[in-house]
């Protein structure tokens, strides 16, 4: 139940990020999420993209450092009080979460990503309250 | 095994006086014999006859490169010519050539330190070695040869190139011990792939390798990619070729310099002072038995450090650690003597690969800043901000830590850093002194 994000160092956030999407966009893949993470000196770019390894491959041609982890597609009820709910689920087991960042919207419901350290013991906290989490696959194809 | 045991055995005191004794000879010799050294030492108001102590030698004036240049081609020779029956030259990519010579019984010397070289690398009278140092002006190919012969093992002398015919023999020859640089090793290894030939069905157990910088890494690639155990071997042709020390391969740590023959002293490369044993700085050699090209205190500009400490192989000859970096690259940075090397090794430490990085020094209000760039490999990055922060911070404080000097770690996207011929340009120094 696990989603695979690429992620790329950047070194100066400018001009860098549309680099590395027209190189994407060349390649043909589709950018369903993305996530930008900065400090005064580099940045972390976050991606969810429609073919993990064609992407990480035309990245990695260019130069780019990528890197692959695994994720979390949570649906998050798209009404005050959605998110916190399930934060307060996962703080509860004692379950840190790393970063969140929103995929998309599926009509009531948005779609989250969730970073965690745990991610094992996270998706059973999840399931175990009958939180929807989505496949790799629905998540790639939405 | 040790080819010679009553020498490289000897306890450290008795090591001592067979030094002085042949210092004392050799200072003579070069002070009657070559007008270089007498006009240096007479400038310098030292005495031959005043060399009481080893700790004497200190007083000495150093030999530099450029004096071998400067008295080209032959003359820093101590005999006559019709004494010297070999010769050889380093290349000048800088200047023109160093000349060496031999005479018959420096020839002589050589071949029973190379074999003395070859028996700690793990060699035998029974082993076949396949020498691809190149035979010609260069030490490395006849340095190894007669050092084989007098080991009493079987030289193949196939010297450099035509790598494709070295494959075929040592498929074919059964050679169980190889010698060459540690790149055209890397270099068979590809093309013995390219070919379908497994090093791993090669009779090969050792490999000795030198003649340029390697490490620690490289080591650790060689020995996996040849099955084989990797030695380090260190020589220069000023002070006489491949042979002046070379790792035990039952310690593969450190190289123990063939003391009976060669006085070894770390210095500060600034000041010129002598370091103590432990100390990081330039490796200086004093030869105490060559005939025809004898050298005092020849700056190697080689970086390392030295150690008498016991050796489970049973040799009681100092160690040099393998040789870090050029003294030549040497920065100073708020009055700290930092070499690239020493940054490179920290970051080894911490990420066990070998990392591209470079030294970026500025002066910014009277005062020297040191940043750190490192490119970030797939090992070292993480999606995580504060992975990549702590990481930064961890090997800014390891920098202060081992070097004293504080850095500023600067993560930068690869092949960011500039690279000269395939080479990383390691330091940039924007200080305008
Ligand atoms: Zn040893």
């Amino acid at each position: 139940m696990k989603v695979t994000q690429i992620s790329i160092f950047l070194e100066n956030t400018g001009g860098r990020i549309a680099e590395a999407t027209s190189i994407l966009a060349k390649a043909d893949i589709n950018i369903r999420a993305m996530s930008l993470a900065d400090t005064t000196d580099f940045g972390v770019l976050r991606l969810i993209v429609s073919d993990v390894d064609k992407a990480e491959t035309a990245l990695k041609a260019q130069g780019f450092t990528v890197g692959k982890t695994n994720v979390v597609a949570v649906q998050v009820e798209d009404k005050p009080g959605g998110l916190n709910a399930i934060l307060q689920i996962l703080a509860q087991a004692d379950i840190n979460v790393e970063y969140i960042y929103a995929l998309l919207k599926e009509g009531h419901n948005a779609v989250m990503i969730f970073r965690f350290d745990n991610t094992d013991n996270a998706l059973k906290v999840l399931e175990a309250n009958n939180i929807k989490i989505f496949k790799g696959e629905d998540v790639y194809s939405f | 095994m040790i080819f010679n045991i009553d020498f490289e055995t000897l306890p450290r005191e008795a090591l001592a006086a067979i030094q002085l004794k042949r210092l004392k000879a050799t200072l003579e010799k070069v002070y009657a014999t070559v007008p270089f050294y007498k006009n240096k030492f007479d400038e310098a108001g030292f005495s031959p006859s005043g060399l009481k102590t080893l700790a004497d030698l200190e007083r000495v004036p150093f030999t530099t490169k450029q004096d071998l240049r400067d008295n080209y081609p032959y003359g820093m020779f101590a005999v006559p010519m019709a004494n010297v029956v070999r010769i050889h030259a380093s290349s000048g990519t800088t200047g023109s050539p160093t000349v060496v010579g031999y005479t018959a019984r420096d020839i002589e010397t050589w071949a029973e330190l190379m074999a003395r070289a070859l028996s700690a690398g793990g060699a035998g009278r029974r082993d076949i070695i396949h020498n691809a140092y190149g035979y010609g002006l260069f030490t490395g190919g006849l340095g190894v040869h007669y050092g084989a012969e007098k080991l009493g093992a079987s030289v193949i002398p196939v010297s450099g190139g035509n790598t494709k015919r070295q494959i075929v023999i040592m498929k074919d020859f059964g050679p169980t011990i190889l010698t060459a640089t540690p790149s055209y090793t890397l270099h068979l290894a590809e093309v013995a792939k390219e070919m379908g030939v497994s090093f791993k069905d090669l009779s090969f157990k050792f490999g000795i390798f030198g003649a340029e910088p390697w490490s620690e890494n490289m080591r650790g690639e060689l020995e996996e990619a040849l099955n084989i155990k990797a030695v380090d071997i260190y020589g220069l042709s000023e002070v006489m070729g491949p042979g002046v020390a070379i790792e035990c391969y039952e310690a593969q740590n450190g190289l123990h310099i063939f003391e009976d023959h060669f006085i070894p002293e770390i210095i500060d490369p600034v000041t010129g002072k002598a370091l103590p044993y432990g100390e990081t700085g330039e490796l200086v050699f004093t030869s105490i038995t060559k005939e025809a090209f004898p050298v005092i205190r020849y700056r190697t500009r080689d970086i390392t450090s030295l150690s008498t400490e016991p050796c489970i192989c049973g040799r009681t000859h100092v160690r040099m650690k393998r040789v870090s970096g050029r003294s030549d690259d040497m920065l100073i940075i708020r009055g700290v003597n930092v070499f690239p090397s020493q940054i490179e090794s920290v970051l080894m430490k911490t990420e066990e690969v070998e990392p591209h990085y470079q030294l970026v020094v500025d002066r910014v209000d009277n005062l020297d800043t040191l940043t750190v760039k490192v490119e970030v490999s797939e090992s070292l990055f993480s999606d995580e901000i504060k992975i990549l922060q702590g990481l930064e911070a961890k090997l800014s404080h390891d920098i202060k830590e081992y070097l004293g000097v504080s850095a500023k770690v600067k993560l930068v996207e690869p092949k960011s850093i500039a690279r000269s011929e395939g080479k990383a340009v390691r330091v940039i120094d924007n200080r305008k002194i």
